[in-house]
């Protein structure tokens, strides 16, 4: 069962990131929607560099939550759109396997979207790595890890609703705001220095949180997509 | 050997029941047409017996077991096809690909030779250009191309003629003849329908008032719509 229900995610997550992968127009879409919002914010702030670099962390990742309600909505209406979900359904397709499979070709597409992001970032706010390259792609594949379940989850559930791009920001973002704060402070002292070692702190409760998403949005997917 | 048993099977949403008190049996290589005006409860029934929806009251057995309760329901679906007036595929994907992801899932084999040969029974050659391109035509083919790859024992087939011109209604009704699956047909194209089946049954209100020999399902469904009038 296990071994199918693997096969079947890994069906899932390809078949995504195949689909994405030949729609160049949606890619160009959603990096461009997560640049704008970097700029729009650098805009709101004004030349004030001081204040950019201070909350650069928050810029980046309160654009990739922007981002990533588009490419969650996005991502569930892949199996909607054509009726392929009740052939999923009929397959069967274990309803865990078609989340994981999801949750993770989101968390790959919003990464890819967020290192895009990265050297407009890095140009607007003049910040740079003082902790280290790998901890920032460290803290970047948490971050995307912990809104990608409950994103998942919720595109399901409000898939067949008229209202759903109203309704996604709306129940997720309330949800993934521990994860939102720890990854914005780990990343906020990736970019100034930690020299009271309270990096890993925040990616220990970051990758706790992630833990959580991912096995109670598991548990909670089979449910919403039989009703 | 019995595919489908419903007896007493019904179910309501809210207050209002879409279909009640049902009994139906058919055997296996059985093909029933299922009939009635918009609302009769049709669809509802097609969706409990394919067990995506499950019935308020009543008992259900697929293939000899009972899947009303929730059990069972991994090893019954992989014995059902389903095809709908959407095509169930991927829009962004080519007919080839499709039947690529739909193998893996099914367990079926994924090689080309094998992937092609179900392209080419339904008439359609292996483009790579999107589902969404396809022609209403050309759309049905691809359903039933994915039926032919999952080869189930029942098929559940809602509105197969939808959008069609008469000669697409006729290629499609030829293809679908071709399985030799027990097939549940809701259709209103009576007439038509009625020559793919063996026997015909007429919804009213969610009620069965009529069931016979399919032969007669015009005559059923033209008194039934005067009596309605």
């Amino acid at each position: 069962m296990i071994a199918i229900g693997l096969r079947q995610a890994v069906a899932i997550l390809t078949k995504d990131l195949w689909i994405e992968g030949t729609s160049w127009v949606r890619w160009v879409g959603l990096v461009s929607f997560g640049i704008l919002v970097l700029l729009l914010f650098s805009f709101a702030v004004g030349p004030n560099s001081a204040m950019l670099q201070k909350h650069a962390a928050g810029y980046l990742w309160l654009a990739t939550l922007f981002a990533s309600a588009n490419l969650f909505t996005q991502s569930f209406l892949l199996e909607t759109e054509g009726g392929a979900i009740e052939q999923l359904q009929m397959a069967p397709v274990y309803p865990a396997a078609l989340f994981y499979g999801k949750a993770m070709a989101n968390t790959l597409q919003l990464l890819l979207v967020m290192v895009v992001m990265v050297p407009p970032l890095i140009a607007l706010c003049d910040v740079w790595f003082v902790e280290g390259f790998g901890l920032f792609i460290g803290t970047l594949v948490l971050g995307a890890l912990g809104l990608s379940a409950p994103g998942a989850m919720y595109a399901a559930m409000t898939a067949r609703l008229s209202n759903q791009q109203l309704l996604l920001p709306l129940l997720l973002f309330p949800l993934i705001v521990p994860a939102l704060l720890a990854a914005v402070k780990a990343t906020s002292l990736i970019f100034f220095g930690d020299p009271m070692g309270q990096i890993s702190s925040w990616l220990t409760l970051l990758g706790a949180f992630d833990l959580i998403y991912w096995i109670l949005c598991g548990i909670v997917f089979g449910r919403i997509v039989e009703s | 050997m019995s595919v489908v048993k419903a007896s007493n099977l019904s179910r309501r949403f809210g207050r209002r029941w879409a279909y009640a008190r049902v009994d139906l049996h058919l055997e296996a290589g059985e093909k029933v047409l299922l009939i009635g005006a918009n609302g009769s409860g049709k669809t509802t029934l097609l969706r409990t017996f394919s067990t995506l929806l499950s019935p308020s009251l009543g008992t259900l057995e697929l293939f000899g077991q009972r899947v009303d309760s929730g059990q069972n329901l991994d090893a019954v679906r992989r014995r059902i096809g389903m095809l709908s007036h959407q095509t169930g595929l991927y829009e962004d994907l080519s007919i080839v690909d499709n039947l690529k992801v739909f193998a893996k899932l099914f367990g079926k084999p994924t090689d080309m030779g094998s992937l092609t040969s179900h392209i080419e029974a339904v008439g359609l050659d292996g483009r790579s250009e999107p589902i969404r391109t396809y022609s209403a035509g050309m759309r049905k083919r691809a359903s039933v191309a994915l039926l032919r790859l999952k080869d189930p024992d029942l098929i559940l087939l809602d509105e197969p003629f939808s959008a069609l011109d008469p000669t697409g209604i006729d290629e499609i009704a030829a293809l679908l003849n071709e399985l030799p699956a027990t097939q549940i047909l809701v259709s209103h194209q009576v007439e038509r329908a009625a020559q793919l089946c063996d026997r015909c049954v007429l919804l009213e209100s969610g009620l069965i008032r009529w069931q016979g020999s399919a032969n007669k399902a015009w005559d059923a469904w033209r008194k039934a719509q005067q009596d309605a009038s």
